[in-house]
């Protein structure tokens, strides 16, 4: 009985301790010394209006702006309330199909060579906000058409745009579709 | 250009393994302190708070347990955070923190989260981002976090106690080693931790969830339904559909970089949100990635050199890190291997580069790998890739990780305890072929060492085997089967290998928040984690009482290479013959069917 009394005071004082005063003070401390990323990361436009977040992707199909990775999100692509993935195993039909039509989709606009995987392969939150750099440059052909600037200028945006490996060796070289959208409006 | 990316993605692996050699010596070093006793550097901040906290809770900091009392204690303190869990989420609904109006989940689907978090598996039958509200995240969820990984740690310094003490009757105290473990370890690794995670874009907030204009609006059809949310369909049977404009897109917010961290120190793995480790708002760069995976692995790497100086000998400690790194780095071995690879029917109609189904671009291959082992290697399930689209291969390490019963790394404290069992039955058979008296760290291994063992290392084997196929034969448990053919049958075996075994991590394609697999794999969490902990404690009493027998030409020395060999042997051969007959007909056959074309 002692003992059930002592469990009940220290799981009220652990629990204040983890599930009070941790989250305060790492909500604290991070509204304080990273406020944006605390907030998510918002872009916002010239007016104040906020249009999107650079880590949270969205869906592009107009042929004047870069296309983003496929997503399974439920309802619709990239709905940021349903992240994950379509969790279709390797030789389900399904995937292999669905890949299929999206592939179609891009040599339709003109695409002779191999699609890079990460373009027609769905990504695991549904919400990733990069492509793979040969995504992007398979893509500047017809952005450059469709917008009636020299390829060359489209290029050098990608270049700009360019992400590293972080610290040179972490992870991978990216673009971010929605950045780089953004800065295709303003070319 | 191929080849600079696959010797950076091994820079990377190498560069990581490095750093958590040195984390495993120093976090290590700290916590044998930690669990004697002994003053910190963080003393002077946290030792005034502990001894508050004795005297409000009424604990004697100078009282000992037997055995039996420690295992008491540990099954009441859990059983009343299961109570309080299973309440919170029940009701979540009526209580404030809850900006989206969530209500409370469902009896069973409470039970099973419930259970999930006490047990340090955080199986996720439920989606965060659209069921869970702040509260039930950061008062409910994350408490359990950090007292379910409190738990495992204190079990195993109990464990090392029994080692290391001479013919004592008592293992510590329980209730001492749960607050030190939270105070000095959890708690101050976790706000550091925290704090750079937001620095690379995590959240942490308690706002609303937010509405942003789209660049581009998009639509989506929707089935129409009628007043019982039945589909209308026309006089052909073709479902109506209604076409819905998407103008803006909600995003969700919420205190996520408080939870990331200890989700991912503890071996807890439950993500905030559906997508875990995968959603860019939980794991956003590469090194908010990088960091992750470190987190994960350095309580488990450290309680390995704990041990080592809790018995007075640190090439002991180190003679099981090397058994693990090595277990680990082979499996990363072969998961990039299959996932580089790529899908070939995919290959097919002009698409190259590896398996990226379920995969994010700013992690690259090496990060993604990397984390897919580490966190299946330990017990945590965090994924920052989708584990049900990786190549049969490739989703046949995490499975195989799972099924060795959680010992490379393991969970906190469970992976260390796990492990000793088996170096109690690695040493009892090279004993009995080579003849030698089976003692280990000066503790001879007779009847009681070997039942409990042999029960820590096949609970969770039996567990997996028999419920697989109560599920297989069970019209409820196919029906939430999704893919077709073997690769349902790995959707089963991962869902119990990874609950059994207090992963969490699934197979994200079958269907779990069904009434049967709510109770089932709740059932499989439960016996998974306390039968184990239970026989660790009792062997702890055993040993305990033993006097030391100083090493004689008779003994076997547990810290040479030799015995590193054997150890990884045992590991593998216990698991191959518990299980390859289900990995033959789930992951095997669907690679030679990928191979051979549909």
């Amino acid at each position: 009985m002692k003992e059930i009394k002592k469990a009940v005071l220290l799981f009220v004082v652990l629990s204040l301790l983890t599930g009070v005063l941790y989250p305060m003070v790492v909500t604290g401390l991070a509204r304080v010394i990273f406020p944006r990323q605390a907030a998510g990361s918002l872009i916002y436009k010239a007016d104040e209006t906020c249009i999107g977040s650079s880590l949270i992707g969205q869906s592009f199909s107009d042929p004047r702006y870069f296309w983003s990775r496929p997503s399974a999100t439920a309802d619709f692509s990239y709905n940021p309330l349903a992240s994950g993935g379509s969790n279709l195993g390797p030789t389900n039909k399904d995937l292999v199909n669905r890949i299929k039509e999206c592939a179609t989709n891009f040599q339709s606009t003109g695409i002779k060579r191999l699609l890079p995987a990460d373009l027609v392969m769905a990504s695991g939150s549904g919400l990733d906000p990069h492509i793979s750099i040969e995504a992007a440059i398979i893509q500047i052909p017809r952005i450059a058409k469709e917008r009636h600037v020299s390829e060359e200028k489209v290029r050098n945006l990608v270049q700009n745009y360019l992400e590293d490996r972080q610290f040179g060796f972490l992870g991978a070289k990216r673009v971010n579709v929605l950045k780089l959208n953004l800065a295709l409006d303003n070319l | 250009m191929q080849n600079t990316e696959l010797f950076l993605d091994i820079l990377q692996i190498l560069v990581f393994f490095s750093l958590l050699t040195l984390v495993a010596k120093f976090l290590g070093r700290y916590m044998a302190r930690v669990y004697q006793g002994e003053r910190t550097m963080l003393s002077p901040v946290f030792a005034p708070l502990e001894n508050g906290i004795y005297r409000v809770t009424g604990i004697d900091k100078n009282a000992e347990m037997n055995w039996k009392q420690y295992a008491v204690a540990m099954l009441i303190f859990n059983c009343l955070g299961m109570i309080v869990l299973f309440a919170l989420l029940l009701l979540q609904g009526h209580f404030p923190l809850n900006p989206q109006k969530f209500s409370g989940f469902s009896w069973h689907l409470a039970l099973n989260t419930a259970v999930s978090f006490t047990t340090n598996t955080n199986w996720q039958a439920y989606s965060g981002e659209s069921s869970a509200t702040y509260l039930s995240q950061v008062l409910g969820l994350a408490v359990q976090n950090f007292l379910s990984a409190a738990t495992g740690m204190a079990i195993v310094i109990a464990f090392i106690r029994g080692l290391a003490r001479r013919t004592s009757e008592t293992i510590g105290n329980f209730w001492l080693d749960l607050t030190r473990t939270v105070l000095y370890i959890l708690f101050p690794i976790a706000v550091v931790a925290a704090v750079v995670l937001v620095s690379q874009g995590v959240i942490q907030n308690f706002s609303g969830y937010k509405n942003v204009s789209l660049l581009q609006s998009t639509s989506y059809e929707k089935p129409k339904l009628d007043a019982d949310n039945n589909p209308i369909k026309d006089i052909n049977g073709n479902q109506i559909t209604v076409k819905i404009p998407v103008k803006e897109q909600r995003l969700p917010m919420g205190p996520v970089a408080s939870q990331e961290a200890i989700k991912e120190l503890g071996t807890n793995g439950g993500g905030f949100f559906n997508a875990n480790s995968a959603h860019p708002y939980e794991n956003p760069t590469p090194f908010s990635n990088f960091l992750e995976i470190l987190l994960i692995l350095s309580i488990p790497a450290g309680l390995t050199y704990a041990l080592g100086r809790m018995v007075g000998s640190s090439r002991q400690g180190w003679a099981l890190y090397a058994v693990m790194l090595f277990l680990l780095v082979l499996a990363i071995g072969v998961q990039y291997w299959a996932e580089y690879n790529g899908n070939p029917l995919v290959q097919k109609i002009g698409v190259h580069g590896y398996n990226m189904e379920g995969k994010e671009v700013r992690f690259g291959l090496g990060g993604t790998v990397l984390f897919s082992t580490s966190t299946t290697a330990t017990s945590c399930g965090a994924v920052n890739a989708m584990h049900d689209s990786l190549t049969p291969l490739g989703g046949m390490i995490p499975l195989v990780l799972m099924l060795l019963g959680e010992v490379v790394f393991g969970g906190v404290g469970s992976g260390l305890y796990t492990m000793l069992a088996f170096v109690v039955i690695a040493v009892f058979v090279a004993g009995l072929m080579i003849g030698r008296t089976p003692e280990y760290l000066g503790k001879k291994i007779e009847v009681t060492e070997m039942w409990m063992s042999v029960i820590t290392v096949l609970t969770a084997g039996v567990v997996v085997l028999l419920f697989v196929a109560i599920a297989l034969i069970t019209p409820t448990g196919v029906s939430s089967i999704a893919n077709p053919g073997p690769h349902g049958l790995s959707e089963v075996l991962y869902a119990f290998a990874s609950t059994a075994n207090n992963n969490g991590s699934a197979f994200g394609g079958l269907n779990a928040n069904t009434v049967f697999y709510n109770l089932m794999t709740a059932l499989a969490m439960l016996i998974g984690r306390f039968i184990p902990a239970l026989a660790i404690l009792a062997m702890s009493g055993s040993l305990v009482k033993k006097k030391y027998v100083p090493p004689s030409v008779g003994t076997l020395p547990t810290d040479q290479i030799p015995f590193i060999i054997w150890l990884v042997v045992v590991v593998l051969i216990v698991g191959a013959l518990t299980f390859f007959p289900a990995l033959a007909l789930g992951p095997f056959v669907e690679h030679l069917i990928m191979q051979g074309g549909i």
